[in-house]
Order: C-alpha cells, then sequence, then structure tokens
C-alpha cells in the first residue's frame, strides 16, 4: 500500500475560531483571539488519525471569495488549484446566517466539503438550538456540531474527515438559483467554460466568476497550469504579486 | 512557451464581458444571502429571546459617541496603571537577584584566572547586556500581555476599530487602518503583514507608512521605563504610578494623532484619494477562558519576544562591549561615535550616547536601552547596578533630566521602524521606494518633534 498525505484546508469567517480548531487538530500553538484578520498569513500543521497523515492548512479568515483583498484571493486560490481533499468551513454557531454565506460559496467551489458549526457551547448558553441534521440535508454535505476551544466534537469530525477522503460519503452541495437573468448567462457560457478550462474545476462557478467581471481568476487560471503549488509553498508569492 | 495565437483564454473573457452588466454583483451577494437567510429560517430556533441582543446591548455602551472615546482611554490607562503598578516589584528583585549573581560569576572568573577582557566581554558586555532585558522588560510583559489579551479575546479591540473608524475616515485613511494601528500595539512587523486585509492599495499604503507611530512590545517597556523614573518624580505612592500611566497614555494617543495627521497629509498629497466603504465586523462579546489566555499569552508573547531581544541583545551586547574597549588614540571607538552624534542630538534634547544606541539598536528597539546603559556604564566607574534607583543615578550621572527622557520617550515613538518591520515592509510593498519613506517620514518626524520639544523647553525657560 503505498501512503499518502490528505490536504485538509481551513476556512470561515474571521473569528470563528479557524485557529482554536487548528491547534487543536494540530497540537500547535498558533496564537488566536476574539480578533478578525488574526491569520494573515497561512499557518500549516499536520496530524496522523489512524495512521494516516493530514497536511492541514489555516486560511485566511475571509467574509466571501470574491478576491476583493489579496486574503480573499489567498483562500480562494488554495481551494481552486490546490484541490484540498477535504475543505472544512468553521462557522460561529451564534451567527450562523451571516457565516452560512461563505459556505454556500465553498459549495460552489468544491463538493468535497464539511461544516464544522463551531462555539455550539456558546449558541447554546445563548438559547440558540440548531437543527444538525435539517441542516447537513439543507446544504448536501455532513455538519459536524464542534466547541473546539473545550475539545469538543473533535473525534467526530476527525471521522468525518477520514471517511470524506476514502470517499464513503457522497455529497450533493446545494446549488445556490440565481436570479433568471444570471441563470441565463450562466448556460451560456457554460460551453464555454468547460471548453477552455476543462473539466478540472467547477464550471459554474468559474462561470460565476468570469460574469462578475473577476479577471484575476482568469489570470490565475492560465498562468498556472492544473499542477500549480500541489507543493503549497508558491500561492503565497502569488498573492503578495497581485497586491 | 506560449504561442501567441489568439488565446482562448481572452475570447472567454470578452464573451463574459458582453454577458455581465453592471450590478452582477449585488445580484449574485443578494441571492447567497437569501439563500442563508431561508437555510436558518428552517434550521435555527432562539429559545432565549433575552440573550439573543446582548452584544447589541454592550455595543450601545462601548461604541457610543459620548462614552466610546472615555472608555477607551480609562481602559488604556487601567491596563497601563495595573502593568505599571505591578512591575516595579518584581522587575526590583530581579535586577537585585542578577546583580547578586553576577558577584559570584566574578568571583568565579577570578579564581579561574581569567583574563580580564574575557571577564569584559562575557560578564560586562553579554551578561550585563541579557540580564537588564529581562528584569526590566519580563514583569511589565508577563501583566502587559495576558491583560491585552483578555480584552482581546473578550472582542473588545475591534470596538475600537469601531470608535476609530470615524477618525480614520476624516483622515482620508481606510477604517480597518485602526485595526492595523491595533495590531502595531503588539508588533509592528505583524501588523504590516496584517495590513493585507486592506482591499485599496492606496489605503493599504498609508497604513504601513504610518503604522510605527504605535508602540510596540519593543518600545512600551522603554516608555513605562522612562516615564516611572523621571515623569513621576513629585508624586510618590498610587499617585506616582497614576502620574507615569497618564504620561504613558499620553504618548499613545500622541502617536495616534501623529499617525492620523501624517495619513492625512499623505491622503492630500503623494497618496491621494477617496476612502474607500468597507463594512467591519463586531464579533459577539465572548466571556475568554481567563486562565488558558493568560497562561498561553505569558508563554506564547512574553517568551517570544523576550527570546527575540535575548537573542539580539546578547551579540550587541558583546559589540557594545568591544567598541567600548577598542582605543583609538586615547578614545574608544563608542566614546568616538558618541562624540561625533553628541552637537546633534544635543539639538534634539538628547546626548550621543542615546542616538548612538537607537542606530545600533535598528535590529529591535527591545535592546536600545540596554545599549544605552553598555555605553553609559563603559564610559566610567562601573557601578553595581540593582534595582531601579540606580538606574536612574547611571542616567542623572550622564546629565539627564526629565526633559533627556521626555525626548528619549519622543523619539522612541515616532523614530524608524525595527530592521524586521522595514524587512516586511518591503516585502509586502516590493518597493524600495516605499521602504525608503517608511524610513525616512517617522524620522524626520522624530527629529522635528525632539528639536521643537527641546528648544521650546528651553526658550520658554521651563529646565
Amino acid at each position: 500500500m503505498n501512503k499518502r498525505e490528505y490536504t485538509i484546508a481551513l476556512a470561515g469567517n474571521p473569528n470563528t475560531g479557524k485557529s482554536t480548531l487548528f491547534n487543536v487538530l494540530t497540537g500547535l500553538r498558533q496564537h488566536t483571539g476574539n480578533w478578525p484578520g488574526k491569520t494573515v498569513v497561512h499557518a500549516e500543521g499536520f496530524f496522523t488519525y489512524k495512521n494516516e497523515e493530514y497536511r492541514i492548512i489555516d486560511l485566511p479568515g475571509t467574509y466571501s471569495l470574491y478576491s476583493n483583498s489579496a486574503d480573499e484571493e489567498v483562500a480562494r486560490d488554495f481551494i481552486i488549484f490546490s484541490k484540498p481533499d477535504v475543505t472544512l468551513v468553521v462557522l460561529d454557531a451564534t451567527a450562523l446566517e451571516r457565516n452560512l454565506n461563505l459556505a454556500l460559496q465553498v459549495l460552489e467551489m468544491t463538493d468535497r466539503v464539511i461544516i464544522c458549526l463551531n462555539l455550539m457551547d456558546e449558541a447554546k448558553k445563548k438559547g440558540i438550538v440548531i437543527d444538525i441534521a435539517n441542516l447537513s440535508k439543507k446544504l448536501g454535505v455532513p455538519v459536524v456540531p464542534l466547541a473546539a476551544r473545550n475539545k469538543e466534537g473533535i473525534e467526530e469530525l476527525l471521522e468525518t474527515v477520514a471517511r470524506m477522503v476514502h470517499g464513503e460519503i457522497n455529497t450533493t452541495p446545494l446549488v445556490v438559483s440565481y436570479s433568471r437573468a444570471i441563470e441565463e448567462k450562466i448556460a451560456k457560457l457554460l460551453p464555454l467554460v468547460k471548453e477552455v478550462v476543462g473539466e478540472e474545476y467547477p464550471a459554474r462557478w468559474v462561470a460565476l466568476r468570469l460574469l462578475d467581471g473577476d479577471t484575476s481568476l482568469l489570470h490565475a487560471l492560465q498562468h498556472h497550469p492544473h499542477h500549480f503549488l500541489k507543493e503549497g509553498a508558491t500561492y503565497a508569492c502569488h498573492c503578495a504579486k497581485s497586491v | 512557451m506560449r504561442a501567441t495565437v489568439p488565446n482562448p483564454f481572452d475570447e472567454l473573457m470578452e464573451h463574459a464581458k458582453r454577458l455581465a452588466d453592471g450590478d452582477t454583483r449585488e445580484q449574485i451577494v443578494a441571492s447567497i444571502f437569501q439563500t442563508s437567510r431561508q437555510i436558518c429560517q428552517e434550521t435555527v430556533t432562539y429559545t432565549k429571546q433575552e440573550k439573543r441582543y446582548e452584544t447589541e446591548k454592550l455595543d450601545r455602551i462601548f461604541t457610543s459617541k459620548i462614552w466610546g472615546f472615555p472608555i477607551m482611554l480609562a481602559m488604556l490607562a487601567v491596563v497601563i496603571y495595573i502593568t505599571i503598578a505591578g512591575a516595579n516589584v518584581p522587575s526590583s528583585l530581579l535586577a537585585e537577584f542578577f546583580g547578586w549573581l553576577e558577584g559570584y560569576i566574578t568571583l568565579l572568573f577570578q579564581q579561574l584566572h581569567a583574563p580580564s577582557w574575557l571577564h569584559g566581554i562575557l560578564v560586562l558586555g553579554l551578561y550585563r547586556g541579557t540580564t537588564w532585558v529581562v528584569s526590566v522588560m519580563l514583569p511589565p510583559m508577563a501583566i502587559f500581555f495576558p491583560i491585552f489579551a483578555l480584552l482581546e479575546n473578550y472582542g473588545y479591540l475591534p470596538r475600537v476599530a469601531f470608535n476609530m473608524d470615524r477618525l480614520f475616515k476624516k483622515s482620508g485613511a481606510h477604517g480597518k487602518q485602526s485595526l492595523t494601528m491595533a495590531m502595531g500595539f503588539g508588533c509592528n512587523a505583524a501588523a504590516i503583514m496584517s495590513t493585507r486585509i486592506i482591499e485599496s492599495p492606496r489605503e493599504r499604503m498609508l497604513a504601513i507608512l504610518t503604522n510605527n507611530f504605535v508602540p510596540c512590545n519593543g518600545r512600551w517597556p522603554t516608555l513605562i521605563l522612562l516615564a516611572s523614573l523621571f515623569m513621576a518624580a513629585g508624586y510618590t505612592g498610587g499617585w506616582k504610578t497614576f502620574a507615569t500611566a497618564s504620561v504613558v497614555v499620553a504618548m499613545v494617543v500622541f502617536g495616534i494623532i501623529v499617525t492620523l495627521t501624517v495619513s492625512w497629509i499623505l491622503s492630500k498629497t503623494a497618496l491621494r484619494g477617496v476612502p474607500t466603504h468597507y463594512t467591519l465586523e463586531l464579533p459577539p462579546y465572548r466571556r475568554p477562558k481567563i486562565w488558558d489566555t493568560i497562561v498561553r499569552s505569558t508563554l506564547d508573547k512574553s517568551v517570544y519576544v523576550l527570546k527575540r531581544a535575548v537573542t539580539v541583545a546578547a551579540p550587541a551586547g558583546v559589540l557594545t562591549w568591544v567598541l567600548a574597549n577598542i582605543h583609538v588614540g586615547d578614545t574608544t571607538v563608542l566614546a568616538y561615535s558618541a562624540q561625533l552624534l553628541d552637537p546633534f542630538a544635543r539639538q534634539l534634547g538628547l546626548d550621543g550616547y542615546i542616538l548612538l544606541a537607537f542606530i545600533l539598536g535598528l535590529p529591535a528597539n527591545e535592546i536600545v536601552v540596554p545599549i544605552l546603559l553598555m555605553g553609559y556604564l563603559s564610559t566610567g566607574a562601573l557601578i553595581e547596578v540593582d534595582g531601579l534607583q540606580s538606574l536612574k543615578q547611571i542616567f542623572l550621572d550622564h546629565g539627564w533630566t526629565w526633559l533627556t527622557a521626555l525626548n528619549m520617550m519622543l523619539f522612541s515613538l515616532l523614530h524608524y521602524p525595527c530592521g524586521t518591520t522595514l524587512v516586511n515592509i518591503y516585502k509586502e510593498t516590493k518597493s524600495k521606494k516605499w521602504t525608503f519613506l517608511s524610513f525616512a517620514i517617522p524620522t524626520a518626524i522624530a527629529i522635528v518633534v525632539t528639536f521643537t520639544t527641546a528648544h521650546l523647553v528651553q526658550w520658554l525657560g521651563l529646565l
């Protein structure tokens, strides 16, 4: 058996406990704080679960992935080009509605997503009850409740990650439906997108980004062939360049 | 190699451009928001209505137009008060302990008949330099960082940014600059990286160029030390600490005023433009895990800063000692350099040794005071330094007044960023010009301000 290392990306809004979860998983001591924008540069760590190696990348916390700023671009490029085996989207259970916006965007980019509903302890204190099963059904991906700072739910998360990397979980990510005008444009653009960028990238999402006038994405697609950044370190340079 | 045949990517882009209209982004975002709302309506229930708006209620106080600023200043004052009040005793104890230990080390050297230059380098240079850093810096850091981290984890700092936002907007800068500025209170080098959260290059540059005007880890101890030695001389007990804290708070406020002024001037001249809109999220207040936070911030941050200080201070200590003991003619290299700088430094209300310490301290602000002390100590008879009073005596012996201390504090607050920060600025801007400016602007301001202060005080006959 050849052993391979699985890559996990950690995405989420700022200040949802991403870094806390990262520290719990890797045993590293990255500084965390109740402070949006703490993780501007990515952090990388490793852990082993059931004799398998995982590499985990803590992406900058962002509210969207529309490449408004350097950190959003870093997060976006990593998910698109490095194609992590699993992307964990960390959501603040006490502010689910606001946090879901990012999750929906990630679901447009990849189907290998696990939603980490963090800060469940806070939510409980505030009397917020979330129907996890229903949420998971609606989003079409696993949802794992967590209280990362108390190390609650970590075992279930690791188990879900392991099952996902082994292809034991089928996901059917929610497809956000847009206004009719936009849907028509997507339909028009889709064949051409597939032809030009190939099947490797999520065509619907690429089409949306193009309609949004996102030129930086197309440049990235053009100049970085498919093997782009499997090794990880170079995407930081790409980001610095585009600033 | 890429051929230059009509590019399918360009074609695709063209095609998309023809289809797109102005408000595509709004439509996309609206649909996403609507989907999120719908999902939440079907999956989330609130059982405690009264808890739902707790954060909003607190925000009404902390970000209130009337109370926002007074609360901020009061918080800062309290944090610094606690730091100063708490750090005094352990600082003296540590200094005494190291002084006591030094006696034995010296004895050991004598027993071994070690040459005096070796004793000089290792004990008077290396040992004294590093123990000074430890005893002067460790206690305030071990108090300041945990309190700061508690406020940070509670969620107060983003409110500071929110309060400051209006001021930054008015000065033509980005509101998020208040966040990167707050980050600068920890470390300017890290704050430079954090300016990545600012989208517009113009406003990002403003944030980079002005970040240095808030004191970082390396400069807090200098400010606190000098304030407590010289600024509160007329007071005793609790009032003394209070006066010291007020001076430090005033320094911070002054630094912020300079930040805003420089931002304003630059946004009217070299970096002209209109501030862009943005949304600043105010995270919910969360009760921090108190012990976790205290232990982690003490261990992580204090040890990190200390390690950095010691690794830089140790070689700097050796270098300073060497410079102080290599003779050119009848004077040492150190004394010669200090004399060379002296006339200029006097104009700034400083002296040659202080300026030299700032220059040699370029790699890290943490080592400016230790270098200065080593410089002073190398000139005359070596004094046993134990406790803060003898420290003050060293300064007084070299002609210090409260004005010297004030000017050194101002210079420390305003002068060029440390080496690490400059390297980061270059990495982030990829521009030699802007890196140079981020060195030159603060330095010029530091010179002008200290010059003015020194001459104004003399002219008014206050001294």
